[in-house]
This record gives C-alpha cells, sequence and structure tokens, in this order.
C-alpha cells in the first residue's frame, strides 16, 4: 500500500475541519474542529517520517499534540468567560468589536 | 509492538486496516460538521482520534499512537464534554445560516482547497517507495524520539515546558472570577422567600414525578387540581426537551381509560 493514501486522508480531514471552523456556529464544535485540522496535520507529518525514514516528523507531531494542548485549555478557558458575561456560546453572540 | 510492526511493514493487513478506517474516519468528521448537538460532535472526534492513533500505530509511530489515545482521547475530550456540561446543554447550536450564503461559499472554497492538497500530495512522494523507520526504530521507537527530543531538539522541548505552565496559568485567570456582591445569609434568603412577590415558593418547589404513576424526575407534578406544575422539572430538562408529557399520567385521563377497558 502506498504511504501517500494517509497523507490523501489528512487532506481530506483538514478541509473537514476547516469547513466545521467557518459553518458551525457554536463556539465549542468550532474549536473541535480546529482540532481535527491539528490532528490532520499531525497525521500527514507522520507520514512524511515514515515516507523519509527519520524521526523528526514524529518529534515535530508531538511538539503539535503538546502546543495543541495549550490552545485547548486557554481557549476552553476563554469560551467558559465568554459563557459566564453572555450566557451563550455561540460565535454570533461575541461582536462587541463590531457595533 | 511486534505486532504493530508486523502490520507497519506487511502490506495487505495495512491496506484492509486503511481501507476500512480511512472512509470511516472521513464519515466521522463529516458527521461533525452535521449533527445538531455539540455532545455527538465530540463522540464522533473521539472517534476520528482513535483511528488517527490507530493510523500511528501502522505506520511505526508506537510512542506518538499511544500519547494520542492518553492525551487526546483522555484528557482533551474529557475537556471538552466537562466544558459542555459546564456551558450547558441548552445552548444546542442552530444549523441556519447567519450570513447569507456562507455555506454554498465554504463548501466551494473547501472543495477547491482539497484538491489542491490532494493534487499537492500526490506530486509531493513522486511515486517515491516509503523507506520506512525499521533502520530508525532499531533501538525502540521510544528511543529514538528520547533520543531526537534531548539532543537536536531540547530547547524548543524546554521552551514548550514553558508555554504549558503559562497556558496553565492563563487558564487559572480566565477562569477566575470574584464574588462582587455579598454572600446572602440565611436570615436574608428566609425574608426574601416569605416578603416576595407570591407565598406560592415558601415551602419550596415542588418536587418532580407523579405519584404512584410515574414517580420520575422527568414528569412534571400534579396539583391538587389536576394542573401539571411545570416548575417541578428541572430548567435544564425542560430546555433539553426531555420533559415528559404529563397527560397520559393524568387522573381524568387514567379514569377514562379504565371506564373504557371495563
Amino acid at each position: 500500500m502506498d504511504a501517500s493514501n494517509y497523507l490523501y486522508i489528512s487532506a481530506l480531514l483538514f478541509t473537514i475541519g476547516a469547513v466545521g471552523v467557518v459553518v458551525r456556529r457554536n463556539a465549542i464544535v468550532v474549536f473541535m474542529c480546529i482540532e481535527l485540522m491539528l490532528n490532520a496535520a499531525n497525521l500527514s507529518l507522520v507520514t512524511f517520517s515514515r515516507i523519509n525514514g527519520n524521526l523528526d516528523g514524529q518529534v515535530m507531531a508531538f511538539f503539535t499534540m503538546v502546543v495543541a494542548a495549550c490552545e485547548v485549555v486557554v481557549g476552553l478557558a476563554i469560551i467558559v468567560a465568554i459563557y459566564r458575561s453572555r450566557r451563550s456560546a455561540s460565535v454570533d453572540d461575541a461582536s462587541l468589536l463590531k457595533r | 509492538m511486534q505486532l504493530a510492526l508486523e502490520v507497519g511493514q506487511t502490506a495487505t493487513p495495512e491496506a484492509v486496516m486503511f481501507w476500512i478506517l480511512g472512509p470511516l474516519s472521513v464519515v466521522a468528521a463529516l458527521g461533525m460538521l452535521l449533527v445538531k448537538k455539540a455532545v455527538h460532535s465530540a463522540i464522533l472526534m473521539a472517534f476520528v482520534m482513535v483511528v488517527l492513533a490507530i493510523f500511528y500505530i501502522a505506520q511505526d509511530a508506537v510512542f506518538l499512537g499511544i500519547v494520542q489515545v492518553v492525551v487526546y482521547t483522555g484528557a482533551v475530550m474529557m475537556l471538552f464534554l466537562f466544558i459542555l456540561m459546564l456551558v450547558g446543554v441548552d445552548t444546542s447550536d442552530s444549523l441556519t445560516e447567519t450570513i447569507s450564503g456562507l455555506r454554498p461559499i465554504a463548501i466551494t472554497a473547501a472543495i477547491g482547497f482539497g484538491g489542491l492538497m490532494v493534487a499537492l500530495l500526490g506530486r509531493a512522494t513522486l511515486g517515491r517507495d516509503a523507506v520506512g523507520l525499521s533502520a530508525a526504530n532499531a533501538n525502540g521507537n521510544v528511543e529514538g524520539i528520547a533520543f531526537a527530543l534531548f539532543s537536536t531538539y531540547v530547547f524548543p522541548f524546554e521552551v514548550v515546558s514553558a508555554l504549558l505552565i503559562t497556558a496553565a496559568m492563563g487558564a487559572m485567570v480566565l477562569a477566575h472570577s470574584q464574588r462582587i456582591t455579598a454572600r446572602p445569609t440565611q436570615r436574608q434568603l428566609s425574608i426574601n422567600r416569605f416578603r416576595g412577590k407570591s407565598l406560592g415558593t415558601a415551602a419550596g418547589l415542588p418536587g418532580p414525578g407523579v405519584y404512584a404513576r410515574h414517580n420520575a424526575v422527568d414528569v412534571p407534578a400534579l396539583l391538587p387540581d389536576g394542573t401539571p406544575a411545570p416548575s417541578s422539572v428541572n430548567a435544564s430538562l425542560e430546555a433539553r426537551g426531555d420533559m415528559l408529557d404529563y397527560k397520559s399520567f393524568d387522573l381524568a385521563e387514567v379514569n377514562t381509560q379504565i371506564e373504557e377497558e371495563k
């Protein structure tokens, strides 16, 4: 089996995640779609590591996971803070700068 | 681990695994966009993450596969579900468009972008066979990654640890809320209860359930005159649409049923 099949799956998952970020309105679902995009990038890093036969890609994927964990922690704290003040988890309601 | 390495090196079992799990993961990711409730999205997301972990293990990235399961499906998804519970189930996502024409544009752009990515990635390998990681993993995958992490990448590793600590501090600051009014004393609570607008809740709210018929929390209690008391059911159950209809437990309805049976 050609290893680049994993790259196609990774591209598809990344695209689906990008559509989710644009289309969905619930901040938590938007956030999960961002996670999906990060995971898709990780899959392509691991696949390239296998294609090239060294472990640098896996180390990069490891760093991506750590950064994604930080991002989840801060992002969810922001969602909770917005929910506390506005009683809504919809990204359309947080539009104070527009007015 | 031996099994995983074998799966990575033999072509056919990996292809079978890939052609079963690959389409399933894409379908689950698409389902994430289409389902209405955020909890269902989270479950589909967890499925995609487990599939990715299997892909990692199949590609000789055993350490990353285990980390994926532990960090993503273990910690991150639990955090997501925890926040979903905190933010509340009544904030269901409406799937209607708020910006007109957003959805067709998004889908068109996605098809273009996805096509571009797939075409590019098809060229990226130029049909070259994968080298494979059997040489890099000669001393074991964990040892190989540890060597890279603590020699070449030791500075990024330390920076990332600082980032983690900063993120934890930031989350604590963001999630902290200060009480701006004094906590009501028991005396004040009592005064509010009896000097309020009505004495209806002076003895507390009625409990849910129709005794002797259906004593569950999702059925509103019947008042002495047979009317239901919606205030007896938890507000979040009501918002979620899980409140049962009281009609089938109504006394008058039961009486007519019994008479019909006679």
